[in-house]
């Protein structure tokens, strides 16, 4: 077997040999602990330090020359996975082409250099944009105001459930409870516990759709919202959600909309038309920000009228004159949720993307995406199990069902490994189940190679499981043992 | 992969062993298999009090991080300790090795609201 050295996948450590070093330093002229002790041995140098608290010797870091050192990291990053190199289907999470235009945008020294102390009046061009944005995603949502403040979606949800509160609690209410169906982002039963609500589940239908009664029977008094994402997790849309608006607003609880699955129906329909009273938006994902692994988000909220009083603050501003400016002055207000006025960066890009789609644009974006998952979904019809029925929006479900051969969801999101695909989303909102998202700006090319992909992995999980279990054979690390490296991790590095 | 009859269970997947006023709890073959293989257990000290229908534990995988039910109230009266070592016999011996936490019961009735073995496994089929 090949040492890790030879592999290629050597650490920093195991490439170290003694002498070599990758920068030069000039000679010390410092002295490095007291006047007048160069030269001296480290005994002496060192006079009056306690003997516990001197290292022995120097540490043990790797020693390695430039170029090896810069071939180290050349490496890694040629392994680095990315949307730009190959296609990405991962379901919930809009791993979509980020536009160059928008990394052009934000990188512009006139938004870069700016500082959010600098007054309103040296800083109008941000703000245009801003108040633009803040314009554009009410249009979209169909609702009346929109804060930019939140710094991801889950930081949404916890801002619009603050809302929700603060109108309840402004009527001298205290509705304790936020209703969340079974197959909800884990992200919302965690912002009621944040925003101090108990989360009470709903169950979903065989059909994947909110059960009305247990709906009905759930909602009263004490119910201060419903979250809700439509088209939801298994990829479909709820047509029912006229109905389950009037069940919440009858007992006047809010709907609340996780605006996850928004790339579904930009310029389509708006969540304000269909009876959402607040939703967030997560700008990174819909509109266009590279995301994933920790960031950048950033989560705007819409709502109607009727909670707009309770927005955070500041909210930016166009004036009587055409200038644009800070308002504070929201007696109402849940305050602020965020230092300064949110992921400005993100929201530059937001902005870009928005304008150079347009809205023929923007809607021309979701209907190639639910294209796409329909024609991914009727491809793969007979070859995977998809619990479902369709039409999907923009993504769907399948379970890998090949009965004695043991053949996993796992096995086959390691297959593609082999093939250069990234797995899609594995074993959630159903157990077993395989994710899949392919976004608007795939070619036909890609997706016939994706699917045929996987109808031939469902043939070797028939005729040759043990390909598919041991998968991936390609890629530069195998098979990990996940269960010894969760049981007994290793963290550091031993000589 | 039947749950077996000598005990009751909860549709969140705890079976109750009742002895008298013990019950012993644990999470059923069906359970493990969902999380997959299971990497550590979480449970509340000797002494600490448990409410029927609320979390008592934590149960973690490879794949997911789920909380434990109890479908009675009483109090810890004994922990199994060797599953910080071995998480692996929840998988290998749900309803055996795996047991989890014993209690003494303070509201007996409470039993009679567990499911039965045959409803559960009508319930979840596997």
């Amino acid at each position: 077997m090949e040492s890790s050295v030879e592999q290629g996948l050597a650490l920093l450590f195991e490439e170290s040999s003694a002498g070599n070093c990758a920068v030069s330093l000039p000679p010390n002229d410092v002295s490095d602990a007291r006047e007048g002790t160069r030269g001296l041995k480290p005994a002496a140098r060192y006079e009056g330090i306690p003997a516990g608290l001197l290292a022995g010797e120097p540490p043990p870091l790797p020693e390695i020359g430039e170029q090896d050192l810069v071939r180290h990291y050349t490496r890694l990053s040629h392994r680095t996975f990315s949307v730009d190199a190959n296609f990405y289907p991962l379901g919930s999470c809009t791993m979509k082409y980020n536009p160059k235009i928008n990394e052009a945008a934000a990188s512009m020294p006139e938004f870069l250099n700016l500082h959010p102390y600098q007054p309103a009046d040296q800083v109008q061009g941000i703000l245009e944009l801003l108040y633009q944005t803040r314009v554009f995603l009410q249009e979209i949502s169909g609702l009346a105001e929109v804060t930019l403040q939140p710094a991801a979606g889950a930081h949404g949800e916890m801002t619009g459930l603050m809302v929700i509160s603060a109108y309840h609690r402004d009527r001298g209410e205290d509705r304790i409870n936020v209703l969340v169906p079974d197959s909800a982002h884990g992200t919302n039963p965690a912002s009621c516990t944040v925003c101090s609500r108990v989360a009470q589940t709903v169950a979903s239908k065989p059909n994947g759709r909110v059960d009305l009664d247990d709906l009905r029977k759930k909602v009263d008094r004490n119910t201060a919202a419903l979250m809700l994402t439509n088209p939801n997790t298994v990829g479909v849309f709820d047509e029912q959600i006229g109905d389950i608006a009037d069940i919440l607003h009858k007992q006047g609880a809010m709907l609340y909309m996780d605006g996850a699955n928004l790339n579904a129906m930009l310029g389509i329909m708006r969540p304000g038309d269909f009876g959402v009273d607040c939703m967030h938006i997560n700008t990174h994902k819909t509109f266009s920000t590279p995301h994933g692994c920790g960031g950048p988000g950033s989560g705007p909220v819409a709502v109607t009228n009727q909670l707009s009083p309770f927005l955070p603050i500041p909210q930016v501003i166009k004036k009587s004159d055409g200038t644009y400016d800070w308002d504070e002055n929201r007696p109402k207000t849940i305050g602020k949720v965020r230092s300064f006025y949110g992921q400005i960066g993100v929201l530059v890009r937001c902005y870009a993307y928005i304008r150079s789609l347009g809205p023929d644009g923007l809607r021309n974006a979701s209907e190639k995406a639910v294209l796409s998952a329909n024609y991914l979904a009727a491809r793969l019809k007979g070859h995977y199990k998809l619990p479902f029925a369709g039409p999907y929006a923009h993504e769907f479900i399948m379970i890998p069902e090949f009965g004695d051969s043991g053949v996993t969801e796992l096995d086959i999101a390691k297959r593609l490994i082999d093939h250069n695909f990234h797995p899609p989303t594995m074993s959630w909102p159903v157990h077993h189940c395989l994710m899949i998202e392919p976004t608007e700006t795939e070619s036909l090319r890609t997706l016939d190679s994706f699917a045929d992909c996987l109808i031939k992995i469902a043939r070797e999980a028939k005729e040759t499981p043990d390909l598919v279990k041991n998968a991936p054979h390609h890629a530069p690390v195998k098979r990990l043992d996940e269960v010894a490296a969760a049981r007994k991790p290793n963290l550091r590095w031993q000589a | 992969m039947n749950a077996p009859n000598d005990r009751k269970y909860t549709e969140s997947h705890e079976w109750h062993l009742v002895q008298g006023n013990t019950v012993t709890i644990g999470i059923t073959k069906i359970a493990a298999d969902q999380l997959s293989d299971i990497t550590f257990v979480d449970l509340p000290a000797v002494g600490a009090a448990v409410t029927a229908g609320k979390a008592f534990g934590e149960i973690e995988s490879v794949k997911a991080t789920s909380e434990l039910f109890s479908g009675v109230s009483g109090k810890v009266t004994a922990v199994n300790t060797d599953l910080a070592d071995h998480p692996e016999w929840v998988n290998s011996d749900s309803y055996g090795k795996a047991w989890m936490i014993k209690l003494q019961t303070t509201n007996p009735a409470e039993v009679e609201k567990l499911l039965s073995a045959d409803q559960y496994n009508k319930k979840f089929p596997g």
